[in-house]
Formats: structure tokens, sequence, C-alpha cells
């Protein structure tokens, strides 16, 4: 009979990460490397000498989420010590009375002292898909606690921030998961990692195109306004952040939909799924009201991708001077009143308002003529890719323009696209 | 030190108590006093809770602190749907006799029917602990499990508990006296008295101290299923104290091949109580196996000045034991209270037997 629970509920486990090993695998090899081949480089550079961990950037790690919790209890059960796990799994609701996976989790080590049992959720007749939701939700967690980001890569998105941008998000649709990077600008602005969260996307994933898709979208926000507690339903727990989707290259695109927050959970439950909005991204409200403090409205990027790409500093570094140098090109030739090479940096597909490349340029050529000359400072510059297979930059700065016969001050925003081997605009507009 | 010389006036009306369920197994005239426990059981067992109400308070006015009419109370109250006052009896009784198990699992029973399983399940460990071989309360223990389960998977997957309809009662206990045979057997015919109503109250196993009680309390199980006698630590018996016998009541026979080896127990606890040391030495086999391996002589000398050596009364007695023989040997297991001057301690005990003639004499005995 013993014998008979061990092997069962080491099957929970086995089960838990066998599910989290073929999700890896589902991963495509997506272009720089995914994040468990990253553990693995970092685990094999690390190994030698454990000293690099109290290097100049120490990873400060998230423990506030039951990830730890959960991945003792597992170690527990593995080990047939059912007892401390069940100890474990009553701590963690003592803490989060409203876990739901926690409870499943409780209500398997409850039953396997009453009957052998043989899966996760060993429930007679348990609702398949609301089992599934809570493994999965595990699989994230687990997964996520195994695997942290290396302190030496960092998410291709986060290129420049501005100065005044104190922190910055990425989220992985893929992995359910929420970092959180601080501008530390004594390192030249490198993003220094300060904490990851489970989060829940839309029910049907990512990649949004129209309105109702129930489709989280794929792109470079920043939260647009704080929408308190007080005034939000149960559903959006502790507090709400619009994002500004759809951004102009969404719109450009042709997508639809809007109402993207990011926000807290319902007073009902400790987490939700993985998968359960119509397409905004959700934590749950402890993790909210963390990120909450480091949100700033306008400013904050949320940069949400499929799969974030990682790059290691120094790859990091060669793109961000890369594209300084083309954004420098593209001011000092505006100010060289040399519009055949001005009009070099836009692509032919360019396109703002109503404009074409043909009418655009036709206008500057007509407006330089007027020119004697033209002095242009760009301040506060922030560079973030844009997530996806296209190659695409958003370029946002403050723009001091002055000439002959006109100043104009003004907060601009660029998409630049990559063709061949230079970067060109395809996209600009006050921001 | 005053709790101990409270503890002593409560064995005594334990005592009693069991003196009087001896009289009602065998049917002898019950003294005038002592008629009102047979009349409240028979009273319950008729359904009439009121009167058996009056009657257990009145009994118990004189005796404010007697286990068994509290027990009854307590599952008079039970059966009069009156959970709220049931729980507070059986909770002050656990409280002032920690080491019974019946008020826990009774006062689980009670919480699991109000769904507090977290309650029940501490209750029912308690009285685990308190009596490590208790099938009830691992059975009941059991399904309050389940039950945590059931309430778990509920919170998990937010049922609407539409599948607690096959909610299956705990077994409420109405005997208070714990016989062992209860112990690692499931509850099969004879403990089932424990669980139905229906069985004579008259005839309770758990009060029937006296081998001639007609009921027997193991199942067939019990003399071939027995676990393994563990011989680990090896008894050194509660030691100190000494004289004035108070002839201990025997426990029931447990299955009909076992009287002798009951006998042989009865006769042991006697010479015990009664520090008869040639009785008491004279129970135990020429090459018994003496603790910590000292010499027989050794031994002998200690148990002469532990038992009769010592100022005092002793008294030995046990509760019903789970007897398994094969062959020329038997072992016994059974819980035993001892009772001193100064020291009362409740054990489980296993004493194996080796046949010697007509006689059993102890060859082990291992105390836990």
């Amino acid at each position: 009979m013993k014998l008979g629970r061990k092997i069962a509920l080491s099957g929970l486990a086995v089960a838990l990460a066998a599910g989290a090993a073929a999700r890896l695998k589902d991963q495509p090899a997506t272009t720089p490397v995914t994040i468990n081949e990253l553990s693995a480089i970092a685990l094999a550079r690390t190994t030698p000498d454990a000293s690099s961990q109290g290097s100049a950037l120490p990873l400060i790690v998230s423990d506030s989420g039951p990830e730890e919790a959960l991945t003792r209890i597992l170690a527990e059960i593995e080990g047939n010590r059912l007892s401390n796990a069940l100890q474990l799994t009553e701590n963690l609701l003592r803490q989060h009375p409203n876990y739901r996976l926690a409870h499943l989790i409780k209500g398997d080590l409850l039953l396997a002292r009453k009957q052998a049992i043989n899966t996760f959720g060993a429930l007679t007749d348990a609702p398949a898909d609301k089992v599934a939701d809570l493994r999965a939700e595990a699989i994230a967690r687990l997964a996520a606690y195994r695997e942290k980001p290396p302190a030496d890569f960092v998410p291709r998105y986060l290129l420049q921030m501005q100065p005044d941008q104190r922190f910055a998000i990425v989220v992985d649709t893929k992995r359910s998961r929420l970092y959180l990077y601080e501008n530390d600008l004594k390192n030249g602005g490198q993003p220094r990692f300060v904490a990851d969260y489970y989060v829940t996307q839309g029910k049907l994933g990512a990649e949004k195109l129209v309105e109702g898709d129930k489709k989280t979208p794929v792109g470079v926000y920043h939260v647009t306004a704080n929408l308190p507690r007080q005034k939000l339903a149960d559903l959006y727990g502790s507090g709400a952040f619009p994002l500004n989707y759809p951004n102009e290259w969404d719109k450009r695109q042709g997508r639809g939909g809007s109402g993207i927050w990011l926000h807290g959970t319902p007073s009902d439950t400790f987490a939700r799924p993985p998968r359960a909005s119509d397409g905004c991204v959700v934590l749950t409200n402890q993790d909210l009201d963390v990120v909450a403090k480091n949100l700033q409205v306008g400013l904050t990027p949320v940069i949400i991708s499929n799969s974030v790409e990682w790059l290691s500093l120094d790859d990091w570094a060669r793109e961000r001077s890369e594209l300084n140098k083309s954004i420098d090109a593209w001011r000092t030739d505006w100010e060289s009143r040399d519009t055949e090479r001005y009009l070099t940096h836009y692509s032919k597909r360019f396109k703002a308002g109503e404009h074409d490349f043909a009418e655009f340029s036709a206008q500057k050529k007509q407006v330089n003529a007027g020119k004697e000359w033209i002095k242009l400072k760009i301040d506060n510059v922030s560079v973030f890719r844009n997530p996806g297979k296209d190659e695409v930059v958003v370029v946002t700065f403050d723009q001091d323009y002055r000439s002959n016969n006109l100043n104009n001050q003004m907060k601009k925003r660029q998409y630049w696209l990559r063709e061949g081997n230079q970067w060109k605009i395809i996209y600009e507009g006050s921001a | 030190m005053t709790s101990i010389s409270l503890l002593q006036p409560r064995f005594q009306k334990l005592k009693t108590l069991r003196a009087m369920a001896i009289g009602l197994a065998i049917g002898f005239a019950i003294p005038a006093l002592a008629d009102n426990l047979p009349e409240v059981q028979r009273l319950i067992k008729q359904g009439q809770y009121p009167q058996a109400l009056e009657k257990i308070d009145a009994y118990l006015s004189s005796r404010p602190k007697d286990a068994q009419g509290r027990f009854l109370k307590g599952l008079i109250y039970t059966e009069m749907n009156k959970p709220a006052d049931a729980i507070a009896v059986f909770t002050k009784l656990s409280e002032d006799y920690p080491e019974l198990p019946e008020p826990y699992n009774n006062l689980a029973v009670l919480y699991a029917q109000q769904k507090q399983y977290d309650k029940a399940r501490t209750a029912l460990e308690m009285a685990i602990r308190t009596h490590p071989s208790y099938a009830i309360a691992y059975e009941n223990l059991g399904d309050v499990y389940a039950k945590l389960a059931s309430q778990a998977y509920d919170k998990a997957l937010q049922l609407d508990n539409a599948n607690s309809t096959t909610q299956n009662k705990l077994a409420l206990i109405r005997d208070l006296i714990t016989t062992s045979s209860k112990g690692n057997v499931k509850p099969q015919p004879a403990p089932v008295a424990a669980i139905a109503p229906v069985a004579a109250v008259a005839a309770k196993p758990a009060v029937a101290a006296a081998p001639s009680a007609t009921i027997v309390t193991s199942t067939p199980g019990a003399a071939s299923a027995s676990p393994a006698s563990k011989p680990t630590a090896v008894a050194t018996a509660p030691a100190p104290a000494a004289a004035v016998a108070t002839p201990t009541p025997a426990a029931a026979p447990t299955a009909a091949g076992s009287d002798d080896v009951v006998k042989a127990m009865n006769a042991w606890a006697d010479a015990w109580s009664r520090k008869d040391m040639r009785a008491y030495l004279g129970a135990y086999a020429n090459d018994f196996d003496t603790p910590k391996g000292m010499s027989r002589k050794a031994w002998e000398q200690e148990r002469e000045q532990r038992i009769a050596g010592k100022g005092g009364n002793i008294s030995v007695s046990f509760d019903t034991p789970q007897v398994t023989i094969n062959g020329d040997k038997a072992t016994a297991k059974f819980r035993q209270h001892y009772k001193a001057t100064g020291l009362s301690s409740s054990t489980t005990k296993t004493l194996i037997f080796v046949r010697a003639g007509s006689k059993w004499l102890i060859k082990e005995e291992n105390a836990r």
C-alpha cells in the first residue's frame, strides 16, 4: 500500500515535470536563444567559480510568490515525504487562502492518505478543463522558478531606456511570465533584472488582431493611466493600468480592439490560469501591488512578446550602438539640408498619416528649400525593439528643431525597419 | 503532587464502573446506587433521551467527575441532536482524561457532522496519539481525510459540492473504555457494536472487564493476522511504589483458544498488584529475556525492590488484550494501566508467552 502510494504520487511529480519538459521542447528555437538553453549556458559558465554570483549585476530574485513553496512541495512528494508536503501546502494556503492550485495539491495529498492516487487532480469526475488549467499554472510556475534569466543576458527589446524611465516591463506569453527590469543608469543604462512574476494572458493566446479575439497583443506599449481599485469592478483586483494598444504600428498593420490592461485578480481567487483573460495581462494582486510602485504613467514601457529573446550584454551593446549611429546620422543629415541624403533614412514604404513616401519627400524638399540653417537636438531617446520576426525598433525622443524661420519642440516617435543592412524609418509622428 | 492526589479518586471511580459493568454482564443484582448507568443505557437504547438525560444528570450530581457518566451524557446530547452541548461535554472530558481516545473520536464525529473537518482531523489525530492502534479512529480519520480532500477539490476546481451526497457518516463510539482488540483489526462483527446502536447495550465488550463476560470483542482475523511484536524496547515495567493489594479487574478473553493466555495474564497482573513476588516471578519463563541483557538474578532483585520494596498500593490492570497464538507461542498486546503512589501510567505492552505444560509463561515483555 505504502509503496503503491509512493509510486502513484511521484507519478504526480513526474507528470508535472514531464509536462514542463514537453512544453519546453515545444518551443521553437527562436532567433537568439531560449531561456532554458540560457540557463544551461549560465550554469556551465558559473560552475567553475561560484564567485560570479556576487559580481557586478547580482540577481535579485523575487521569492514573494508561491514558486519556491510549490517547488519544495513537489520535492517532498518526490521524496515520498507526504506529511511534509501536506504541511507545506497548508502553510501556503495560510498565506494565500484562495490559492486553487494549492487546494488541488492539498486534495491530492489528503486523498492519498485514504486511497492510492495516480494523477494530478485525482478527484473522480474532476472537471478536466479546470484541472488542466491548474496543471498548466503549476508547470509555468515551476519552470520559471527553475529557469531564471541569467544576470549577464538581457531581453533584446530593452535597447535603450530614456533616463527618466526607471523601470521597464517585459512579458513572455509562452512562459506566462512578467519580468521587471530597472534602468541601471550607473551602468550606462543597462537593464538590470529586478524580479519576475507569473501572469495570465488571453484565453486564445497572443498576437491580437481584432476586437474580441481574446488574444493578448504583442508589441511595444506603455501604461497610459493608473485606475485605482475603488473605480474598478472586482474582476480587475487591486488595480489596473491601461496600455496604449493599438499603437501606431498596430493601426498601420490593421490590428483592432482596445482595452488591453495590466491588472490584478478578482477576490475569489489568488491566481488565474495561464490563459484566461480577454487579452489583458493579469497579475496576482500582491504582485500587481509591487509592480505598480514602479510604474510611471505615460512612461514605463510594457513590451509583450511571444517568447522573449535574450542577448548577451556584448550583443546588446552592439545593437544599441548601431541604432544610435543610425539615429544620429539621420539627425545630422537633416541638419545638412541635403534632402536627398536625409531621405535615404526613410523607407520607400514610409507612411505617416495620409502621406506616403512620395508626398512626404516632395513636402520635405519644398520645406528644406526655404531653410538657411537647421539645428536639431534630440534628447531622452528610448530605443525598444519590437518583438516578432520583422526587425522593427521603436524610437522615441524629445525633438528640438530650430531654423531660420521656424522653431518647434515636440515628442516624436519613429518606427525603424531593417531593410538589407540598413535601418530605415517606416513611420514617424508625434508621440 | 496535588494533581496526583486528584487522580486517585478518579481512578477508583473508573474501577467502580468496571465492577458495575461486570455485574451487568453477568447479570448479578445491581447495587442500588449503581443501577443508574445501565438504566441510562437502556433508556438510550429505547430512544428515551430526555429521561436518560434526567437520570444521567442525577447520577452525575453526586459524581461530577465521573468519566463514564459524562461520556453517556455526551452520547445523549448527540442523539438528541444537540451537537453544541455534546461537543462541550466531550471537549471537557478529553481535557480531564486526555488519555482516553473515545471522547476525541466522538468529538471528531460531531465536528464532521458540522463539516468542520479540520477540527475533526485534529481530534482524531489526538485519539490516535493517545491510542496508536485504534481502528475506528483510523477509519474515521481516513474518511475525514477524504472529506478534507473533497473540500480542497471544491475550492481548487470551484465545484458546487454536488458530489458530497455520498457523505458517509463517521462511526460514533458508544463505549468509553478502550479495548485493544479494536486496535489493529477492522471493526467487523463485534466492534460494530460500537458503531451500530442496535447492538446490545447491556453486553458492551468495552466495559466488560471480567473473564466471564460473554461478548467476544476480537474478530476472527485477530488471532492470525496480528502484527509482529517489536522486540526492540525491553520492558522496564513502571517501577516504584509498594503494597496494599487491590485486586484488579481482569480483562475479557479475546478468542476461544486464548482463554488460558488471558488467565495467565490475570494471574500475573494480580500477583503484581498483590506484591506477591513468588507468584509474580513465577509468571516468567526460566529463559525470560531480561531487559538490557541483565542477569536473571539481577533482574529478579530489581523487580523485588520495585514491587515488594515500595510502600503504598500498586494496582495493575489491562484492557482486553489482543492475543495471537502460534503453536507454543502466544503474543498478547494490550494497554496496561499501572497505578501506584505518586505514579500512574498507561502503556501499550506486548507479552510473548511460551507454553510450558498446561501453563503459559512470559518469555518477553515489551513496552512502548
